[in-house]
């Protein structure tokens, strides 16, 4: 895999930035997405608070599904594959969709191994708890990070926990001395080099998106302030009572995620939000974000 | 001179640190009032569609059509869409600024994204490297339009007056000169 494909993948992560992603699971949600100005949707069969309601094998979208997505809007489509499942991947690469998420909330395919991504040309986005866990989905070729958070909750909370690891993460390598970098590397379970990138530029060498459990205007600019790129919305915006006003409140949110005036106006006559789960109360087992090496 | 970069969504921080490498101070633009203070505007890489949404809906329309009547502009991919006299596959309105015709998505998928070099008799050796990303096609040029730099028989690179637009990503690359370029306008719309 050339050096100028990679960049080519990180180029379109690179245009994703300051957007929301949707999920979408048919042609007329995702025209509400479009409409509503998203950036790209993420095509599924079922979004991921059905997937948790209706437990299950969940696997990659049926091919006929995402193709009537690709033809129903002109922005990125996206679909998600099972964790290790490399003909997954396969297959939607030459169903040509823009960008693969090895995904969480799949059900994985492989418990020990995620895929050799550096082997596609189609970019892949992958979920982190952690930097270790980013660094090491970079190391695999990803191009783009998002935090996992708990997809299907409505609820920010995980993904607040990890965007603050990721972050707090960052920062701390940047004032370490060079010589407890290895250390560090071994610490974390990241590449060395990568360790030494972030540790130099004070930032991932990819783009870093927040996910799971974004249900309002304001979990989106809280994810953008605490310094999330984008967001992911999945079950957030078609799980709520009115959804292309919420997709287009939680747009205009995170383009002005530091402006609290627009963010009031972006939140009022919305309608009711997604119900959300408390995720302390979870079983360890319907935990979706531990899924993942 | 105060140079802006559009900061809906997309590349726009990938062109603040072009500008930076260029020491030029540079602000992201989010209201239609910021442009009262520019010399120069760059519209970035992003998605078209969520762009022209957020410009008709928080009335940036008129503003930008005033602003670009003194002001230098510099499109970049999706920016080139917006700027454009007439947009297809599928149509869409667009501000109607620059004397071209657009094709979006024209080369493919992301997939079919690639980088390559072309030499522009303009702006002279090396050749120019060029990431084109889901990136539109030039498909007519009116007579006021300068066509740059040539791809594959199609124009990437193009100006009128003070208005440069590029169908790929010379802020995704280590060649100022695209933007080098758009500052000389700038700074000669500030005078």
């Amino acid at each position: 895999m050339s050096e100028d494909t990679y960049r080519v993948k990180v180029g379109l992560a690179e245009m994703l930035k300051g957007g929301v992603i949707m999920d979408v699971t048919n042609a007329e949600q995702a025209r509400i997405a479009e409409d509503a100005g998203a950036v790209a949707v993420m095509a599924l069969e079922r979004v991921p608070a059905d997937i948790r309601a209706q437990g299950g094998v969940a696997r990659m979208a049926s091919p006929k599904k995402i193709r009537e997505i690709m033809d129903a809007v002109s922005i990125p489509v996206m679909a998600k594959v099972r964790i290790g499942h490399f003909v997954e991947a396969q297959v939607l690469e030459a169903l040509g969709v823009d960008f693969i998420d090895e995904s969480e909330v799949l059900t994985p395919a492989d418990e020990e191994h995620h895929i050799d991504k550096h082997q596609f040309k189609v970019p892949f986005v992958c979920g982190a708890r952690d930097l270790g866990e980013a660094l090491r989905r970079i190391g695999e070729g990803a191009a783009m990070i998002r935090t996992k958070g708990e997809a299907g909750s409505g609820n920010i909370v995980e993904a607040v926990r990890h965007l603050r690891s990721v972050m707090g993460a960052i920062r701390r390598l940047t004032v370490l001395p060079k010589e407890e970098l290895m250390a560090e590397s071994k610490r974390l379970g990241a590449p060395y080099e990568l360790v030494r990138w972030v540790a130099e530029h004070g930032k991932l060498p990819v783009p870093n998106f927040a996910a799971g459990g974004i249900a309002t205007p304001a979990d989106a600019a809280l994810c953008m302030q605490l310094g999330a790129e984008s967001v992911f919305v999945g079950s957030g915006i078609f799980k709520s009572e009115d959804p292309a006003a919420r997709a287009r409140a939680i747009v205009k949110a995170t383009t002005h995620y530091n402006d609290p005036k627009i963010i009031l106006e972006a939140s009022e006559e919305l309608g009711e939000a997604m119900p959300g789960l408390d995720v302390s109360k979870l079983a360890k087992e319907e935990l979706l974000q531990t899924r993942g090496w | 001179m105060r140079i802006g970069v559009l900061a809906i969504q997309g590349d726009f921080a990938a062109h603040g640190r072009v500008l930076e490498r260029l020491g030029v101070r540079w602000c992201e633009v989010r209201y239609p009032e910021q442009l009262e203070e520019l010399s120069g505007l760059i519209i970035p890489g992003g998605e078209s569609t969520t762009m022209l949404k957020f410009l008709f809906d928080e009335g940036f329309i008129e503003p930008l059509k005033q602003y670009a009547r003194r002001g230098a502009l510099l499109g970049t991919c999706a920016g080139a869409i917006l700027l454009a006299r007439e947009v297809t596959n599928p149509p869409q309105p667009s501000l109607n600024l620059v004397d071209i015709a657009v094709k979006r998505n024209a080369y493919g998928r992301q997939v079919d994204s690639f980088i390559d070099t072309t030499m522009s008799p303009a702006l002279g050796p090396p050749p120019l490297e060029m990431v084109f990303i889901r990136a539109p096609i030039i498909t007519g040029v009116g007579s006021g339009v300068e066509v740059l730099a040539e791809h594959r028989g199609h124009p990437v690179l193009v100006q009128q007056g003070s208005h440069v637009i590029a169908t790929f990503h010379p802020e995704l690359t280590s060649d100022t000169r695209v933007h080098e370029l758009f500052l000389a306008l700038a700074d000669r719309r500030s005078e």
